[in-house]
């Protein structure tokens, strides 16, 4: 920091870069930290299991839940699994994306829509989603379909009310811009309300997600034959604890991963946002 | 030239904001509207820009009657309304989508020159001060060369010096302009009126409508401290304070002239 706060008086272009290096490495030591918790935890049970503390049979210390994942990929298991998980939930998450845009779009932008689809949509929406499994087994049969449409259920409702809201809340003084500048409907959509929402429309993508990551598990516990869900109930089932912390450890990577997938293939496009974490982060 | 025939309009509250307004503005002409709180100052200007429509009379613009957004007609509004996501050049080029790339990054270039913010075409607006995105906000307006720019409070939220550096901007740019736009200004303050106007039109609400016409034709540029430029103040006051019901004779206008201007808005 020193260092930093010289070079400042000397050269602001060398300023500037030792300020760039301060914030990385801030950020660096941010997660150091919140990471030490959890590897500190991890360490004193892996070191009370080698020490004979504890059997570690029903809680099983870190290397044998790494060797179980190890194994589960060399053997070609877990990409079966884990593949077979991601295409459903890629599929129901599509799935309440499209129908929670839409419906969305279509009652935050009419009044009249909105009165007459909203009140039934919350009622819905009220339901707890599981409940709707054993009507959607009847409906779709125990395979692929019902979960999917479980998994749909739980996204539809944060991206429909994520979209709705968003729009509703467009300044209403940024639209008379675009109309002082005479821009027709679809002109009006493209540049100013399309841009004004997106900000929101990625956090309601993103909690949408959050909650098909959810109902994924859900589904898979109600029966499949494979997916990462299967590999909960059938390491419940065979007493694998290992292979159950497994299957969640894969569950937190890959729900980490999609998240991130979409806050950076948006970032681009909120570079202009005026937040307050924008401005902490030092863009 | 701009007319207002005998234009009314009343909200679906019910309020009457404005009755049997009739103006005509000259093209080039600078008319300045003051008046207090709720005169319907705003209605005038929306209805003028074809945001709103009036409820009785006519807007027309060299004989065609305004009832939409037209093309010859721009607005500066008190908050700069800059579009967040789109960066200071692609704010001023807005209104351009029908121009070829080429043509508008140089119009918007020469827009940046002229309002001095040539070196901020790159940055978001949150980057802006609230001076600079006013700027900003006039140069979006005036870019597609409209013959009338309506402007409603433009320099309020600013502080004294910056808001005197913008009087004397804006009239800059409206004496380079070929040709002249008309500008109709809405203010709150009398010191901004005497700066820009040619004439000074008084309103006085319930229901809003013109009470007193005012002539301002000093030559420009108006020297603020001058004697013909402190006797337009005091008209102005004066016709505001009689607008209201308050009376106070101008004689004694010396020493009340501040306590007006802070009291009658
Ligand atoms: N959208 C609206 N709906 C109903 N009444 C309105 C609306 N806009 C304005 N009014 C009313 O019309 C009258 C004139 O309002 P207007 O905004 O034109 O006043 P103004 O002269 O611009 O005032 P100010 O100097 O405070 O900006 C006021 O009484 C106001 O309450
Ligand atoms: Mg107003």
């Amino acid at each position: 920091m020193s260092s930093a706060h010289m070079t400042m008086t000397l050269d602001p272009a060398s300023a500037a870069a030792a300020r760039t290096k301060a914030v990385r490495s801030w950020r660096w030591s941010r997660a150091l930290l919140g990471l030490m918790l959890p590897v500190a935890l991890a360490l004193l049970w892996e070191f009370a299991v080698r020490a004979g503390f504890s059997n570690g049979r029903l809680v099983p210390p870190p290397s044998v839940i790494w060797n179980t994942l190890v194994e589960l990929a060399r053997s070609g298991e877990l990409w079966v699994h884990v593949r077979a998980t991601v295409a459903r939930v890629a599929a129901g998450f599509a799935l309440g994306v499209v129908a929670g845009t839409l419906f969305g779009a279509i009652s935050g932008y009419s009044v009249l829509s909105r009165r007459l689809l909203d009140p039934t949509l919350q009622a819905l929406r009220a339901i707890p989603s599981i409940a709707w499994v054993p009507l959607f087994i009847l409906w779709f049969g125990i395979f692929e379909q019902s979960k999917i449409t479980l998994i749909a259920v739980g996204v539809f409702f944060p991206v429909y009310l994520g979209v709705m809201g968003a729009i509703m809340s467009v300044d209403r003084k940024i639209v008379e811009v675009g109309r002082v500048f005479r821009l027709s409907g679809p002109a009006l959509v493209r540049r100013i309300l399309l841009p004004a929402v997106l900000p929101a429309y990625i956090v309601s993508l993103r909690s949408g997600l959050g909650l098909g990551w959810m109902f994924v598990v859900a589904a898979e516990l109600l029966g499949a034959s494979e997916g990462l869900g299967f590999l909960l109930i059938d390491g419940q089932q065979l007493g694998k604890p290992a292979q159950i912390v497994a299957a969640i450890v894969t569950f937190a990577v890959i729900g980490k991963t999609t998240d991130w997938i979409i806050a950076a293939a948006s970032a681009p496009f909120l570079r202009w946002e005026d937040r307050f974490s924008a401005r902490s982060e030092g863009a | 030239m701009l007319t207002l025939e005998h234009v009314g309009k009343t909200y679906p509250n019910n309020v009457r904001a404005l009755e049997n307004v009739s103006l005509s503005v000259m093209p080039g002409e600078i008319l300045v509207i003051v008046g207090g709180s709720g005169c319907g100052k705003s209605t005038l200007l929306r209805a003028v820009s074809g945001l709103d429509n009036p409820s009785q009379g006519r807007v027309q613009l060299d004989g065609v009657t305004i009832t939409a957004p037209h093309e010859k007609i721009g607005i500066v509004f008190q908050e700069p309304r800059l579009l967040p996501w789109l960066t200071v050049a692609d704010n001023v080029g807005f209104g351009l989508h029908h121009l070829s790339a080429s043509e508008r990054r140089q119009r918007v270039a020469h827009a940046l020159e002229r309002v001095g913010l040539s070196d901020k075409a790159k940055v978001w607006p949150r980057e802006l001060s609230g001076g600079q995105a006013q700027r900003v906000a006039i140069a979006r307006a005036l870019v597609p060369n409209p013959e009338v720019l309506l402007l409603d409070e433009p320099f309020s939220a600013l502080d004294a010096f910056t808001r005197a550096d913008l009087q004397d901007h804006l009239l800059s740019l409206w004496a380079d302009l070929k040709p002249t736009p008309t500008l109709v200004v809405v203010t709150h303050d009398v010191d901004e009126a005497a700066v820009l106007a040619d004439r000074i039109v008084v309103m006085r609400p319930h229901p809003g409508r013109i009470y007193e016409e005012i002539a301002a034709d000093l030559p420009r540029p108006r020297d603020r401290q001058s004697a013909a430029f402190d006797f337009v103040k005091r008209r102005v006051l004066a016709a505001l304070d009689r607008s209201l019901d308050r009376n106070v004779s101008v004689d004694d206008r010396d020493t009340k002239a501040e306590t007006g201007a802070a009291m009658w808005w």
